[in-house]
């Protein structure tokens, strides 16, 4: 009886895919390797009874060299073997190099079926596999999918039944890829193709300089998109629709609530010149939902979509090729800058995505790292929306104050945490044109997860303020603080509130700081100031379960170190 | 090794762990190569091994010991 199926496979196989179109479960897919760094779990119903699905971070073998792997072999090992089942996806297209560990975990005497997914793919690159002969070699059942579209899958559910236990014998590696040679010989045949535009331009992004030239052009263009996809959906709809229609609503309800009420402080705030200012009043029904929906959710979605084009268009290994160099200095390698891109999105995918580096110390400084000198998405749409009205300069102002600290940092780390940092050795897939319908889904579910996590939480803190700010039980604090705020940073003591907000959500700090009619060079020092800290609580939970409490606390501490030093810093140096 | 230019894998000499990994990425001996492209003088090196195609680091690059056809 199976209680349990396992997705085993390669990294970028697309068993997320699969995953999803058994379970009916929503997952992000990307086309690079290691997308998925947690295991999913979803239920599928074959006939009455429901079966767990088991999707599992990609493997090129069970003897794991990376965490995400390790999970996979301990997974198998603890099963009882006749109560699962394990779906071996395989990249049609290179069926050779997957069939290595279908052919591990055949002898570690697992009950596999193979899914020969990609037969799209497949049929593009002139690669044809005799299903009925690897089944016959092999004698395990062997389907053809192309979970994408979703074909095949039908069959793929029908033949989980046949799945038995076909021991194989234990080999060693040059025996087994010998075995393999021998299979591929039977059941692949090749139709020669020349080489197409695509190829040429997988060629030309892994050279030195049509490389970095295509990748400047890339990140140029992606930056470019963002912002002006943002900034139409803000002037374009958000805020027509804030100012036109709710608007109105809040003026009614104002009168009605007794302008110096606790009720009124609370839900509408102050009136700026007697009127509503969703920027500025500081109210749970008007500029709390005015940061999250018409300053940062704008950016959020422009951001993810284009991010969300760049992964499954597979650039980012490429971009990790030609960052090798440079990330060695700072103590990482290429690969890293696939969790920092997911970093500028939002801090906790980002270190998640670090669980695909290999050793610890690689771990620490790439999650410090992300978590002091990469802003996220909330956070830089608000700087945008404090700074954007004075000249451009300050704005990218604050990227370069980023930058900078960011490659001080990760050199100065680089040469003091202990351990080692290993090289790159990483699969670079093919250029892919992106599914629409994986885009789609992908963009949603990204969107999903900023608006249930985040909306709740910049109520909660708006509410906080507003309670703690209407008792003046800030007071005391704000005095303990201010000779640092003040002498060290040049801003005034209201800031202390907003600073302090700053550990819990980024977004509602920023917003703090718009009523406190600061001078530019203030904002600017208090945007760089709160950019360096820890973007929000959420960040803080995820960077103690990765990499636990010692290191939290030493990146803790290495972060009010780099704020204190950057903003005393700017406030000699900027007149 | 050139761009463009086939080689054979004569030896790795890397730990056990690496080796694994190699072997499971279809990096062993007697395997046919083919050498895409490098970044920079120390920089990672592209390869294309059966139909995939790896990035290596310098220094991982450096263990293997290839025999170049001409």
């Amino acid at each position: 009886m199976i209680k349990k199926i396992f997705l085993v496979g390669n990294p970028n196989v697309g068993k997320s895919v699969v995953f999803s179109r058994l379970t009916g479960v929503q997952v992000i897919s990307s086309n690079y390797a290691g997308t998925t760094v947690e295991i999913m779990r979803g239920f599928l119903k074959l006939g009455d009874q429901e079966i767990e699905v088991i999707d599992l971070p990609g493997t090129y073998s069970l003897e794991p060299s990376s965490k995400a792997e390790e999970v996979v072999g301990s997974l198998l090992n603890e099963s009882t073997k006749n109560e699962i089942a394990v779906i071996n996806i395989v990249d049609t297209t290179n069926l050779e190099r997957n069939l290595y560990l279908t052919l591990q975990l055949l002898e570690a005497g697992l009950p596999v079926m193979i899914c020969l997914n990609m037969c799209d793919e497949a049929k593009h690159h002139g690669v044809t596999i005799d299903i009925a002969g690897l089944e016959k070699i092999l004698g395990i059942p062997v389907v053809s999918t192309c979970a994408v579209t979703g074909s095949g899958i039908k069959t793929l559910v029908e033949k989980i039944k046949e799945i038995k236990i076909k021991p194989r014998d234990k080999s060693s590696h040059r025996d087994r890829w010998q075995a393999i040679g021998e299979i591929i010989e039977q059941v692949q045949r090749l139709t020669h193709r020349h080489h197409n535009l695509r190829e040429l331009l997988e060629d030309a992004s892994v050279r030195p300089f049509s490389g970095a030239f295509i990748a400047i052009g890339v990140m140029f263009a992606s930056f470019e998109i963002v912002r002006f996809i943002g900034e139409s959906l803000i002037s374009r709809i958000a805020d027509p629709i804030f100012l036109n229609f709710y608007q109105p609503l809040l003026i009614k309800l104002s009168p009605l609530l007794g302008e110096e009420s606790f009720f009124h402080h609370l839900l509408i705030g102050d009136l700026i010149n007697g009127k509503i200012d969703f920027k500025q009043s500081l109210g749970l029904l008007t500029t709390a939902p005015y940061i999250e929906f018409a300053m940062v959710l704008p950016y959020i979605i422009s951001f993810y979509l284009v991010l969300g084009l760049l992964e499954d268009i597979g650039i980012l290994p490429r971009l990790a090729m030609l960052l090798d160099n440079l990330l060695h200095r700072i103590g990482l390698h290429g690969f890293a800058i696939i969790p920092v891109l997911l970093g500028l999105g939002c801090n906790v995918p980002g270190i998640l995505a670090t669980r695909n580096l290999e050793s610890r110390r690689e771990r620490f400084i790439a999650a410090t790292l992300i978590s002091i000198g990469i802003p996220c998405v909330a956070l830089q749409a608000m700087i945008l929306g404090l700074l954007g009205g004075y000249s451009g300069f300050y704005v990218s102002g604050v990227y370069l104050v980023l930058l900078v600290i960011w490659v001080v940092l990760g050199v100065i780390l680089n040469h003091t945490v202990k351990g080692y940092s290993p090289e790159l050795l990483v699969e670079i897939p093919p250029y892919r044109l992106p599914s629409l319908s994986t885009l789609w889904k992908k963009l949603f579910l990204r969107i999903k997860g900023f608006v249930i996590e985040a909306a709740p939480l910049v109520l909660l803190g708006v509410l906080i303020i507003n309670v703690l700010l209407y008792f003046k039980l800030f007071d005391l604090f704000t005095a303990l603080f201010a000779p640092v705020i003040k002498g060290l940073f040049g801003l005034p003591k209201e800031a202390v509130v907003a600073l302090v907000m700053g550990l819990f959500r980024k977004d509602v700090a920023v917003g703090m700081l718009m009523p406190l009619a600061l001078s530019v060079k203030q904002l600017f020092i208090a945007a760089v100031l709160l950019a360096v800290s820890f973007p929000c609580a959420a960040t803080f939970v995820v960077f103690f379960k990765e990499l636990g409490f010692k290191d939290l606390l030493k990146a803790t501490l290495i972060m009010v170190a780099v704020a204190l030093i950057t903003g005393s810093l700017l406030n000699l140096v900027i007149r | 090794m050139k761009e463009k230019q086939k080689g054979t894998v004569l030896d790795i000499s890397a730990g056990l762990a690496l080796q694994n990994k190699f072997m499971s990425m279809g990096i062993y001996k007697g395997r046919e190569i083919t050498k895409i492209s490098h970044i920079g003088l120390k920089g990672p090196v592209a390869i294309k091994v059966g139909r995939s195609v790896l990035v290596l680091g310098h220094g991982v690059a450096n263990k293997i010991v290839i025999e170049s056809h001409d």
